[in-house]
């Protein structure tokens, strides 16, 4: 995974203990914001009518499970509508080697070591001064066939946050605002959302993604449906597979012994083994048994991100009513050393598979025929210093990339590339041609058909731009 | 009359039985011994232990590290969990994650392990003596008064949550034989518990009853009137008369999935209330009830079930995995999921089932499982079999799932192998897959 600050890491202990309601973690910077989502009751349960461990997160007392149950198998039952997902990138991602200003000498000269050479990956067609990298071919081609906005220096000003806290917190809760404890698409669900479906707010990981926490209405994180494995120690091929089907055969027993308890144990076995069966079309990438995906995801990824996007793209498909999405990469892109790894060709992690799984996942929806209903907004709370240090990385910088990726998008570029002459703050670090807020202002009003004056404060003094055709 | 006693043969199965319900699984060869003390003998060897002793190495995890159950995360369980490995007293543990079943508190809201951990010496050391020492105990146990919000329940500003807790769980059941209005009154009458705060560590500390903070007036309860305190308070609801049929019901309902009889509710709420209540004799006429040593089986809880595996195979507490997979498998001590406690009927479904499989794996572990390439096992089903039992310490199962072991080893081993290193090597996979198979049959899910 390349480096990541020692202070970065601190950072996943924190989310884990946003997830734990708020209960005690010392911050880990000093007047660091409150993750959005602290405070947050959680219930945990299967989803017995998807075979899937739900994390359901709300403000106040939680239904149960069983209410939970209904609710979502009559959101599923009325018409599926638009889904907003997003994609962090996470640790400030550095846009420079994503859109590369390979024409600008300046750029050469900031970037010694780290530059890519002009004409190593694809041109970047809006404008010739850019060069995508090559790992980034996919998007590439995506952006050629009009389906992706590049926002290639998205941030905001007055007060710059270097922190990657406070910087995330700011972009979570749509707010340059530490106080501020809803996301902005929670509070998106707020306005739209019903109390007895988790699911239309979902998180892929194992905790809460602040920008899905809510103040009224409960929202989800799920684990991995292809988590639904068994593993025995020292078993694998022919006798792992007769394996399960014995769990029939001795679940069968319990059944015929006619002991209540013995029953229960038996039916367990059989109606988990059943799941199992059911659930193989989730398992995303390297195994065997799984039925082919309809895109080509990462294959022998080393994390969960192409299986999580994977997931996605099946869960929709299966009909769950999902409104709102936040997945993560595992990768961390806060390279303050040896930045090349990161961004390394056959890598089973960092930006190539990240990259690829964007791709894949766009063309998943797409052969799903779900394309039409998905808008994907991929971010990362900052960019890194044109200037690049002396460890072969690049530090924390200011305006960074993004990105609008969907059949629906405009697929214009959103802001310009300004040049690295003349647009360098006053620390030397690049400065935004769009404000974050008036992507999600647009995003919100022409995608989700949402007044953004509810959601994003300040609404009215962003600009709108043009996200979707 | 006194509770009917069984009088079939007390062999291994009925022992082993004894010891998974009235504790955490025997070790191996532990079921024999016992059943050669017949049943009496057996079940005083349970209720009446001789030592409280911890047997084997202490507890310690990943890390070589001892653990500090009080201020690392997760060492509270663990700490609690080496003790229903370690103990000789197995009934005095078994019986402590009862009470605390019954009496369900949770660090989630307490939020000091140290707390915790006290009220489980406090339950510990009362265990089988008699419920008014154990329901006194526990209404003045800091952890308790600070989750059912009895600290800073004021004359003023009375909290009803202890009292209605104490007569809908802990000692009459829900609507049974009291009224909102006595809820109110036991309310007032245990008015006055409070605390103060450490400055130095945030800590709650110093719990007592502040007499200017007691409701002296008059209070009526069950009808009868008085300037009642949180003593009357439990004298009055341990003298309810609906209260020996709901303790003998529930005290029972750990012990054995089948009702009792009418005349046999009738037969235990006699010896409970002729001892004074007290518990072991109780416990005791239980565990020799037909219906305990031969009736139906129970789903082993969670906690018992991965303590028993431990037992089983002689392994000792040395990593806090178990934290985590106690919460896959659906029980995590001192954390039930809310003031009833945990829904023993509720023990497997399609997820606790699959945690179950897979914590098998964690617990055998990559050094113990057979290694298909040095390990030569030969492609003999029923002795693959035998060994694979003998590793959990050779638990008795039906001839229905030994055949089904059988077929699976026969298929796994000779079946599926054609070419020459499957041969050798399907053998030791399969006998791996046994394990896992033998935890996951009906038979060891259940006692």
């Amino acid at each position: 995974m390349g480096c990541a600050c020692n202070e970065f890491n601190r950072a996943a202990l924190l989310r884990k203990g946003a997830a734990r309601a708020g209960r005690g973690l010392p911050a880990v910077e000093r007047g660091m914001p409150l993750p959005a989502g602290t405070g947050l009751s959680r219930r945990q349960f299967v989803l017995s009518s998807a075979g899937v461990l739900l994390s359901v997160y709300g403000a106040g007392r939680l239904l149960a499970p069983e209410a939970f149950e209904a609710g979502i198998a009559q959101a599923a039952s009325v018409p599926a509508g638009r889904v907003i997902v997003g994609i962090y990138l996470q640790g400030g991602i550095d846009s420079m080697s994503v859109l590369a200003p390979v024409s600008d000498p300046l750029y050469h000269q900031y970037r010694q070591t780290l530059g890519l050479a002009a004409g190593s990956g694809p041109t970047f067609a809006e404008d010739a001064a850019l060069m995508w990298h090559p790992l980034a071919s996919g998007l590439a081609q995506l952006h050629g066939e009009g389906k992706v906005c590049a926002m290639p220096t998205i941030g905001y000003t007055d007060p710059m946050n270097q922190s990657h806290f406070t910087s995330r917190h700011y972009y979570e809760v749509g707010a340059l605002d530490a106080n501020l404890l809803s996301g902005w698409l929670g509070r998106y669900l707020d306005a739209v959302g019903t109390q007895d479906n988790p699911l239309q707010g979902l998180c892929l990981d194992d905790s809460l993604q602040p920008s899905l926490a809510t103040a009224k209405v409960p929202v989800a994180t799920l684990d991995l449906p292809s988590d639904y494995s068994f593993w025995a120690q020292g078993v694998w091929g022919p006798p792992q597979d007769i394996m399960y089907s014995t769990f029939d055969t001795l679940g069968q027993a319990g059944i015929d012994s006619h002991d209540p308890a013995m029953g229960g144990s038996g039916r367990a076995a059989v109606m988990s083994n059943t799941l199992r069966k059911q659930l193989l079309p989730y398992q995303p990438t390297g195994n065997q048994q799984a039925p082919p995906l309809p895109a080509n995801y990462p294959q022998n990824a080393s994390d969960s991100f192409p299986a999580r996007m994977a997931s996605v793209a099946a869960m929709l498909a299966a009909g769950f009513p999902i409104k709102a999405v936040s997945v993560s990469t595992d990768s961390v892109f806060d390279t303050h050393e040896q930045q090349s790894s990161v961004f390394a060709s056959g890598s089973s992690d960092g930006f190539g598979e990240a990259m690829q799984t964007i791709y894949a996942f766009q063309r998943d929806l797409e052969a799903r025929g779900l394309d039409d209903r998905v808008l994907t907004l991929v971010w990362s709370e900052f960019g890194r210093r044109p200037q690049e240090n002396a460890s072969g990385g690049t530090d924390h910088g200011a305006a960074g990339c993004g990105f609008v990726v969907g059949t629906n998008a405009a697929g214009k570029m959103i802001g310009e590339w300004a040049g690295i002459q003349g647009a360098l703050d006053s620390l030397g670090n690049l400065t935004e041609t769009v404000d974050f807020r008036s992507v999600y202002c647009s995003v919100l009003e022409q995608w989700l058909g949402q007044d953004a004056a509810q959601i994003i404060p300040g609404a009215a003094a962003y600009q709108r731009v043009a996200v979707v055709k | 009359m006194s509770l009917p006693v069984y009088s079939g043969r007390f062999g291994v199965a009925q022992a082993e039985r004894l010891l998974w319900r009235a504790g955490f699984g025997p070790r191996p060869g532990e079921a024999r011994e016992l059943a050669r003390m017949g049943l009496r003998g057996a079940v005083h060897s349970v209720t009446r232990p001789r030592s409280q002793a911890l047997v084997g190495p202490p507890p310690h995890v990943q890390s070589g590290a001892a653990l500090q159950p009080f201020d690392v995360w997760g060492n509270d369980v663990l700490w609690w969990l080496d003790r229903m490995v370690r103990g000789r007293a197995q009934l005095v543990e078994r019986m402590t994650l009862s009470w605390h079943d019954w009496f369900a508190t949770s660090n989630e809201m307490v939020d000091s392990q140290r707390l915790m951990i006290a009220q489980n010496w406090t339950l510990r050391r009362r265990c089988l003596t008699s419920f008014p020492r154990l329901l006194n105990a526990i209404t003045l146990d800091p952890a308790m008064q600070t989750y059912l919000s009895l600290v800073g329940s004021t004359k003023q500003d009375p909290n009803e949550n202890y009292a209605r807790e104490l007569q809908e769980l802990f000692t009459l059941g829900v609507d049974n034989g009291y009224t909102e209005s006595d809820v109110r009154e036991h309310a007032r009458a245990l008015t006055g518990f409070t605390n103060t705060w450490d400055p130095s560590t945030g800590q709650p500390v110093d719990f007592h009853f502040d007499p200017k903070l007691h409701d002296d007036g008059v209070k009526v309860i069950y009808g009868k009137r008085g300037n009642f305190g949180w003593r009357d308070s439990l004298r009055l609801v341990l003298a309810h008369p609906d209260h020996p049929r709901f303790f003998v019901t529930k005290l029972w309902s750990y012990f054995s999935s089948e009702p009792l009889s009418r005349a046999d509710l009738r037969a235990a709420e006699r010896i409970y209330m002729s001892s004074r209540q007290q518990i072991r004799p109780l416990v005791e006429a239980m565990l020799m009830h037909p219906a305990f040593v031969a009736g139906e089986r129970m789903v082993k809880p969670p906690v018992v079930q991965l303590v028993g595996m431990l037992r089983g195979m002689g392994r000792y507490i040395d990593t806090d995995d178990w934290v985590w997979q106690s919460s896959q498998i659906g029980q995590t001590p001192f954390y039930p999921p809310n003031v009833a406690g945990w829904d023993a009927t509720r023990w497997l479904n399609t997820g606790t089932w699959q945690a179950r499989f897979n914590l098998t794996a964690d617990m055998i572990g990559e050094k113990r499982a057979l290694d298909p390439a040095k390990d030569k096992v030969k492609a003999e089903p029923k002795a693959m079999t035998r060994r694979a039992l003998a590793f959990w310490g050779a638990p008795q199962i039906s001839a229905t799932t030994l055949r089904a072991l059988h077929g699976y080893a026969e298929a796994a081993a000779i079946g599926a192998a054609s070419a020459d290193w499957e041969r050798q090597q399907y053998p030791a996979l399969a006998e791996n897959a046994l394990r896992a198979l033998i935890v996951a049959s009906p038979d060891y899910q259940t006692c």
